[in-house]
C-alpha cells in the first residue's frame, strides 16, 4: 500500500508547478489579458529561486526570490501590453523568449552545482499514519501553498467583490471603464499575480521536484499550464482536477519507461504533449460553450479614452 | 507616472518607417547595460557582437547560412500573423520537413541524379505543410486553440526526430552514433562559392520565396484577402471570404516554407540527418516576421539582422568570454523593443509625471 501512496505522492509534485502557474495565468486571463509568457517567467523563477538559494542558502529565500522574478517579468509584459497597447499574443511570446534567453545566461555557471531542497513537513506520528499520512502531513511546503492559491482564487473570483469587478473587466472593459473602473490598475495587479504565481511555479521544480538547475528544465510546462486553462474553462477547481490528471500522465510515462513494455522513451517522453492537444480538442469542441466560458475581451488591448 | 496613448487619425507613415530602427538603438542601449553589468567594456563587445562579424569573407558566409532558415520561415510566418492565424510551431514544422525530405538519401542512397534534390525539397515542403496543417485542422473543425497546438506539435516533432536519429534512421556503420548516413554531393544544397566559404543556394531560395510572396500579397486575391481577414475579420466574411479556408492557407504556406527551411538546412548546412538540427530557427523566425514589419521584403533585411545575433553569440563567446545566450537574450530583448515601438504607429505616446488632476474624470 505504500506504492500507492508513493505513486500519489509523486503525482501531485509533478502536478504541483502546473497548478500553480495555471491558477495564476487564470486570474490573469480572467481580467481579460492573455499572458503567453509563463513558461518565460516560470524558467526566470526557476533560475532566479535556484541562484538565491545557493547564494543566501536558505531554500525560503530562493522562494521569495523566484516569486518577485517572476513578477517583475510579468511587469514587463504589463508594460507593454497594458500602457503600450502592444500586441498580447506576440508579447507574450516575446517574454517567453526572452526568458529563455536570460535564465541560461543567469544560470550558466550555476549548472551542475548541488541544489537545497525545501524540505518535506514532517509532523512525527501524524505524517505515519498509513495510506494518506504522508499525503495529508508530509509534502513540501509548495504544494500546500498550491491548495491554498486555488482556494483563494477560488474564493475571491466568485464569493467577493473585488474578484466580480475582475471578471468584469475580463468581460467587457469598455462597461467597466465607464463604470468608473480602472481598467489598467486592475489588470496590471492581474498580470503581477499571475507572474509571481509562474515564479513560485518555476521555483518548485528547483527546489522541490528536481532541486538543481538545468537549462530549459521547464520543458514546456508553462505552455501545458496555459492549456489547463482552457481546459478547465477558466474555473480554479477544474484546473486543479486537470493539473493533476496531467501530473498522472507524466509520471505515468515516466514509470512506463522504467518498465520498458518495448515503446521508445520519445514516444512515452511525447504524451504529455499530445495528450494536451487531444484534451484541447475535446474541451474546445463545442463552440458555443466555450465562447460562454472565454472571458470576452481576452487578449483586445485597451486603451482608455478620457 | 503613467503613460497616456492618443490615437493617431491615421497611422503615422514616419514611423512605420522608423519604429524598427528605434527599437534596434533601444536594444543596442540595453545591450550596452547589459555588457556593463557583466563586467565588459560596452563599447568593444558591442563591436564584436554585431560589427566583428562583418569583417571576414567567411562569416558573411556563415551569416547567409543563418539568415537562409530565419528569411524563409518568416515569410510564411509574415502571410499567417497578417490574416490573424497564430502559427507558433514553425519550429516543429522545420524539422518534419527536414525528416521527411532526408528519407530521399537515407532510404535510396543509390537514387543520385538531378532529381534527387529538387524531389528533396519537394517532400520537405510537403512535410512542413502537413504539420502545420494539423493545428489548421483542429482549429477549423473543432475550434482549438492553434497557439497551443501547434507549440505542442514542436515537441513531438523533436522527440520523433531524436527517436529516427537514434534508432530506425542512424548509420549502420556509425559506431551508434546518433545521426544518418552523410548524404551524397546529389543529395547536398550544393554551396554557391566553395572556395571562399560556406554559403549555399538557400540563401537563393529564401529571397526568391520572399519576393514572389511579397508579390502576392501586393497583387493578387488571394494576399487581398490575407490583409482584409486579418485586419477586419467582419468585413472579409460580408467579402465572401472564408476565414476557414484562409487558415489553411495560412497554415500550409507557413508550415511548407518552414518546411523547406528544414530540409535546405540538413542539405545544404548539416549533410545528414542528426538528432537536433535547429538551434532554435522556428522561434527566432517570430522575431524575425515581426521586425520585418510582417513584409516578406522586411523579413529579408530582418532575418540577416537576426542571423547576426547568432554569429555574435559566438563570437562574443570567443573574444569576451561572456556566455552564447547572450545572443539569445538580445533576440528576446530586440522583440519586446519591436513590439513596444509598434505602437508609436497607432499612438501619440505621452509621459504624464503628475497624477490627471481630479477635475479630468473617468480616472478615479
Amino acid at each position: 500500500m505504500d506504492i500507492a501512496q508513493n505513486i500519489l505522492l509523486t503525482i501531485m509534485t509533478a502536478a504541483t508547478p502546473l497548478l500553480i502557474a495555471a491558477i495564476g495565468e487564470l486570474v490573469v486571463e480572467r481580467s481579460g489579458v492573455l499572458n503567453l509568457g509563463v513558461e518565460g517567467m516560470m524558467v526566470i523563477g526557476a533560475v532566479c529561486g535556484f541562484a538565491a538559494t545557493i547564494l543566501s542558502g536558505s531554500p525560503w529565500i530562493g522562494m521569495l526570490a523566484a516569486i518577485a522574478a517572476g513578477a517583475v517579468a510579468s511587469l514587463l509584459f504589463g508594460v507593454l501590453t497594458l500602457s503600450l497597447a502592444a500586441n498580447q499574443v506576440a508579447t507574450g511570446l516575446s517574454l517567453t523568449l526572452l526568458g529563455l534567453g536570460l535564465s541560461g545566461m543567469i544560470g550558466e555557471s550555476f549548472v551542475g552545482s548541488a541544489g537545497i531542497k525545501l524540505a518535506s513537513l514532517d509532523i512525527p506520528v501524524l505524517s505515519d499514519i498509513p495510506l494518506i499520512g504522508r499525503l495529508v502531513f508530509g509534502q513540501d511546503p509548495i504544494f500546500y501553498i498550491s491548495l491554498i492559491l486555488t482556494g483563494g482564487v477560488a474564493w475571491f473570483l466568485f464569493r467577493t467583490r473585488a474578484g466580480l469587478t475582475l471578471r468584469a473587466i475580463g468581460d467587457n472593459h469598455a462597461s467597466a471603464h465607464a463604470l468608473g473602473i480602472n481598467v489598467l490598475k486592475i489588470r496590471y495587479l492581474a498580470v503581477m499575480f499571475g507572474g509571481a504565481c509562474a515564479g513560485l511555479a518555476g521555483a518548485h521544480l528547483s527546489l522541490v521536484y528536481t532541486p538543481q538547475w538545468v537549462e530549459n528544465m521547464t520543458a514546456g510546462r508553462g505552455w501545458i499550464a496555459l492549456a489547463l486553462v482552457v481546459f478547465a474553462s477558466w474555473r480554479p477547481w477544474r484546473v486543479l482536477g486537470g493539473a493533476y490528471l496531467f501530473g498522472a500522465v507524466s509520471i505515468g510515462q515516466l514509470h512506463a519507461q522504467a518498465l520498458g513494455f518495448g515503446i521508445p522513451s520519445q514516444f512515452l517522453s511525447a504524451l504529455p504533449y499530445v495528450a494536451t492537444i487531444v484534451v484541447l480538442v475535446i474541451i474546445s469542441r463545442d463552440r458555443r460553450l466555450t465562447l460562454m466560458n472565454t472571458p470576452a475581451s481576452l487578449g483586445q488591448p485597451f486603451v482608455p479614452d478620457r | 507616472m503613467r503613460i497616456e496613448l492618443q490615437k493617431r487619425p491615421t497611422p503615422s507613415a514616419l514611423y512605420a518607417v522608423l519604429s524598427p530602427f528605434i527599437a534596434l538603438g533601444l536594444t543596442l542601449i540595453a545591450g550596452a547595460i547589459m555588457f556593463t553589468i557583466l563586467g565588459k567594456n560596452p563599447l568593444d563587445a558591442l563591436y564584436s557582437f554585431f560589427i566583428e562579424p562583418l569583417t571576414e569573407v567567411w562569416s558573411i558566409h556563415e551569416l547567409t547560412v543563418k539568415a537562409a532558415p530565419l528569411i524563409l520561415i518568416a515569410v510564411g510566418l509574415s502571410v499567417c500573423y497578417r490574416s490573424n492565424n497564430w502559427n507558433i510551431g514553425a519550429e516543429g514544422q522545420f524539422i518534419v520537413g527536414g525528416i521527411l525530405g532526408s528519407l530521399v538519401p537515407i532510404l535510396l542512397p543509390g537514387f543520385q541524379n538531378w532529381l534527387t534534390l529538387p524531389l528533396m525539397l519537394v517532400l520537405g515542403m510537403a512535410g512542413g505543410a502537413a504539420w502545420g496543417a494539423i493545428p489548421a485542422f483542429l482549429k477549423t473543425r473543432f475550434n482549438t486553440n492553434e497557439i497551443l497546438v501547434s507549440l505542442m506539435l514542436v515537441y513531438t516533432a523533436q522527440l520523433f526526430l531524436d527517436w529516427l536519429a537514434r534508432g530506425v534512421l542512424r548509420d549502420p556503420n556509425g559506431n551508434n552514433f546518433p545521426g544518418s548516413i552523410r548524404f551524397p554531393s546529389a543529395a547536398q544544397l550544393p554551396e554557391i562559392m566553395p572556395s571562399q566559404g560556406s554559403a549555399h543556394y538557400g540563401i537563393l531560395l529564401a529571397i526568391i520565396a520572399a519576393v514572389i510572396i511579397w508579390f502576392m500579397l501586393r497583387f493578387t486575391l488571394n494576399g487581398f484577402q490575407v490583409r482584409v481577414l486579418g485586419a477586419n475579420p467582419r468585413a472579409g466574411r460580408f467579402a465572401g471570404f472564408s476565414q476557414t479556408r484562409m487558415t489553411f492557407f495560412a497554415f500550409l504556406l507557413s508550415g511548407g516554407l518552414a518546411g523547406l527551411a528544414g530540409i535546405a538546412e540538413v542539405s545544404g548546412a548539416i549533410g545528414q540527418l542528426r538528432e537536433t538540427i535547429s538551434p532554435g530557427y522556428g522561434f527566432t523566425a517570430i522575431i524575425v516576421a515581426f521586425l520585418g514589419r510582417l513584409s516578406p521584403l522586411g523579413a529579408i533585411a530582418a532575418g540577416f539582422m537576426l542571423a547576426l545575433t547568432y554569429l555574435g553569440g559566438e563570437a562574443a563567446q570567443m573574444t569576451l568570454g561572456v556566455s552564447d545566450k547572450v545572443g539569445r537574450v538580445f533576440q528576446g530583448l530586440l522583440l519586446f523593443f519591436v513590439l513596444g515601438c509598434d505602437t508609436l504607429i497607432n499612438y501619440q505616446v505621452r509621459l504624464v509625471l503628475r497624477k490627471a488632476a481630479p477635475a479630468a474624470g473617468g480616472q478615479g
